[in-house]
């Protein structure tokens, strides 16, 4: 196979690749010229066909969620930029935003044309101080250069483009806790319908799209929906509600590797063929014992699953929640997957907004039998016990309004499934994995 | 005495026209405060509160969602510092890293330093992963951390 040539990434090792100039050098902002003078809806139809689907976890046709606005809508539309990136593992907006933020914003203005917005807010993590201090400067030098403001180069459209900041509360990463934490309130995910297509942010038509969804439709509209079509896995023939995983993606990939890093490549790699080509194979001389395939919250791939193709349908076959974020961790055959797990509840229940029982008492629990169980006086039957409450909580048993818990359960899930046996031989063997840091930070 | 500063009361003021409701300015409010004073007592809240055209109790409700806001008693060190703890760099010594931190400086994560210099926390994900053990010294990720070399960040501060 040709060796990938990145397009998301293409510029990142560029010196001052976060400058205007040399964006425009690289021929930047034309393709926005270019739409300016297209029919908003030809732009929808090119990425709907295109199959752009969503970057941020869920896999939602970006075309199509467009075309769920209501038509001769008065306005105002608003655009919401997920840039809220916090699932465990997930870095790759980070590195489009520190080192292209140009590519996104040139994104966010095609995007806001084809909707009808006049007005984007970029939702930005907190935690992410040099994204802020490098997009805060592009969006200065597009104002100076007449391609954000009223009246953009001479074409009649106004875009205005706002940073806002969050604090620190994974739960806005979801689109309506998001939409809720922007308009000043704590962040509870709203109950759906209506979808923020219909009634969003301050009761207005909002679409929402995470930053690598808007990047690529840059690209879309660049190279076009054969070239975008081109690239990736398309849908499986038998099965007619397979929308394929088109396009490139940027895969992390952290934890028990030689070279963690952020890698772009068309969707489909398989999780062996990123850690042993793209991330130097696992570390000292080590096998894989267990993979994240897409973030925590999307559960684990066991060492004979290495195989599965990272598309949106692979993880799925294998029993994880889907491809999430597509960032991939890397678990060794020395660590022990009870303290991983363990690792992966305290984060959900520290996460937790605590607005459904089943998610904020759930998640809790689940820490504290893993808890108990690390301190060496778990039972065998807490492991049935952990997979009930996890089977009783999410939109999937429909007992919560987000998707959080969903992604809380599914490593509790797939652990015990997966890992039944190293679960028991850790409780019957009387182990203790407890360690000062975790007392450390239990006083907390 | 107002609490806020004209100056803080000006920066708020100017976040209102990328709004359509003043309520929306309530965590950009929240962090022009925060950074200033290193902590949001009640009678901040309440003069957010007049600014935004809100009840006090909306802008506590809000700011008390986040953990991130200090409350009163409970100021921020002139520095904040943050080690990740979540599964990254959890497998690539986060824990082990934050514990030598805190026995060598004498701090306990959530306390500040004796001399007031800084804050040590524990963070989820800081997004980072590629560098793990990575540590947040106020707007700056540090990643590939050993002990010495976050205890040496720690020191120049």
């Amino acid at each position: 196979m040709p060796k990938f040539e990145p397009v998301l990434l293409a510029r990142i090792h560029e010196p001052a690749s976060a400058a205007l100039a040399g964006y425009r050098t690289d021929g930047g902002y034309e393709t926005f010229k270019k739409t300016l003078a297209m029919e908003p809806d030809a732009i929808t139809a090119l990425v709907k066909d295109a199959g752009l689907r969503g970057r941020g976890g869920a896999g939602f046709s970006a075309g199509l969620k467009w075309t769920f606005l209501p038509k001769n809508h008065p306005g105002p539309i608003y655009l919401c930029v997920n840039a809220d990136e916090s699932e465990p593992g997930t870095f790759n907006n980070r590195i489009l935003m520190e080192l292209d933020p140009h590519q996104l914003l040139e994104g966010i203005a095609i995007t806001c044309h084809a909707i009808r917005s006049h007005t984007a807010y970029i939702y930005l993590r907190y935690e992410y101080g040099k994204c802020y201090r490098m997009l805060d400067a592009a969006i200065r030098e597009c104002y100076a250069a007449g391609l954000l403001g009223k009246n953009i180069q001479g074409s009649g459209f106004d875009l205005d483009v706002y940073l806002h900041r969050g604090a620190g509360a994974y739960i806005c990463g979801e689109e309506t806790g998001l939409i809720e934490s922007l308009e000043g309130k704590r962040a509870w995910p709203r109950i759906k319908p209506p979808f923020p297509a219909i009634e969003g942010l301050f009761r207005k038509p909002t679409i929402v799209n995470n930053v690598e969804t808007l990047c690529c439709v840059k690209h879309i509209l660049e190279r076009g929906v054969d070239w975008f079509k081109s690239i990736g896995v398309p849908p499986a023939p038998n099965n007619p509600r397979d929308q394929g995983s088109f396009g490139p993606k940027l895969y992390c990939i952290s934890g028990h590797v030689n070279q963690p890093g952020c890698v772009e490549l068309p969707l489909g790699v398989t999780a062996r063929e990123l850690i042993d080509e793209h991330a130097g194979g696992v570390w000292k001389g080590r096998k894989a014992k267990a993979v994240v395939p897409g973030g925590i919250s999307m559960g684990f791939l066991s060492a004979d699953e290495l195989d599965t193709p990272l598309d949106f349908a692979g993880p799925l076959k294998a029993g994880c929640l889907g491809l999430g974020t597509a960032a991939v961790v890397v678990v060794d055959d020395q660590t022990s997957m009870v303290d991983v797990l363990y690792n992966c509840c305290r984060f959900m229940s520290h996460e937790s907004c605590g607005q459904c029982t089943p998610c904020r008492e759930g998640t809790a629990w689940m820490t504290k039998i893993l808890t108990r169980v690390r301190s060496g006086a778990g039972k065998l039957e807490d492991l049935d016990l952990l997979y009930e409450v996890a089977a009783s909580m999410g939109i999937i048993p429909g007992t919560t309004i987000c998707g959080l818990s969903d992604g809380a359960a599914w490593p509790v899930k797939n652990a015990i499934k997966k890992f039944r046996g190293e679960f028991e031989d850790y409780i019957t063997s009387g182990r203790r994995s407890i360690t000062p840091a975790d007392e450390l930070m239990a006083v907390h | 005495m107002p609490v806020l500063s004209d100056e803080l009361r000006e920066r708020i003021r100017a976040e209102f026209p990328k709004y359509p409701d003043k309520r929306a300015v309530t965590l950009p409010a929240l962090h022009i405060v925060h950074d200033a004073y290193r902590e949001v007592t009640p009678a901040a809240m309440v003069e957010i509160a007049e600014l935004l055209e809100l009840h006090p109790s909306e802008v506590s409700d809000t700011m008390t969602f986040y953990q991130f806001f200090k409350e009163e008693g409970h100021a921020l060190g002139k520095h904040r510092v943050w080690v990740c703890r979540s599964i990254s760099c959890m497998l690539r010594g986060s824990e082990e890293l934050l514990l030598k931190l805190s026995e060598r400086t004498g701090v306990k994560p959530g306390h500040n330093s004796a001399d007031g210099k800084f804050t040590l926390e524990f963070a989820e994900c800081l997004g980072a992963c590629e560098g793990a053990p990575c540590m947040l010294v106020d707007e700056d990720c540090h990643m590939n951390l050993d002990d010495e070399s976050a205890a040496k960040l720690i020191e120049q501060l």
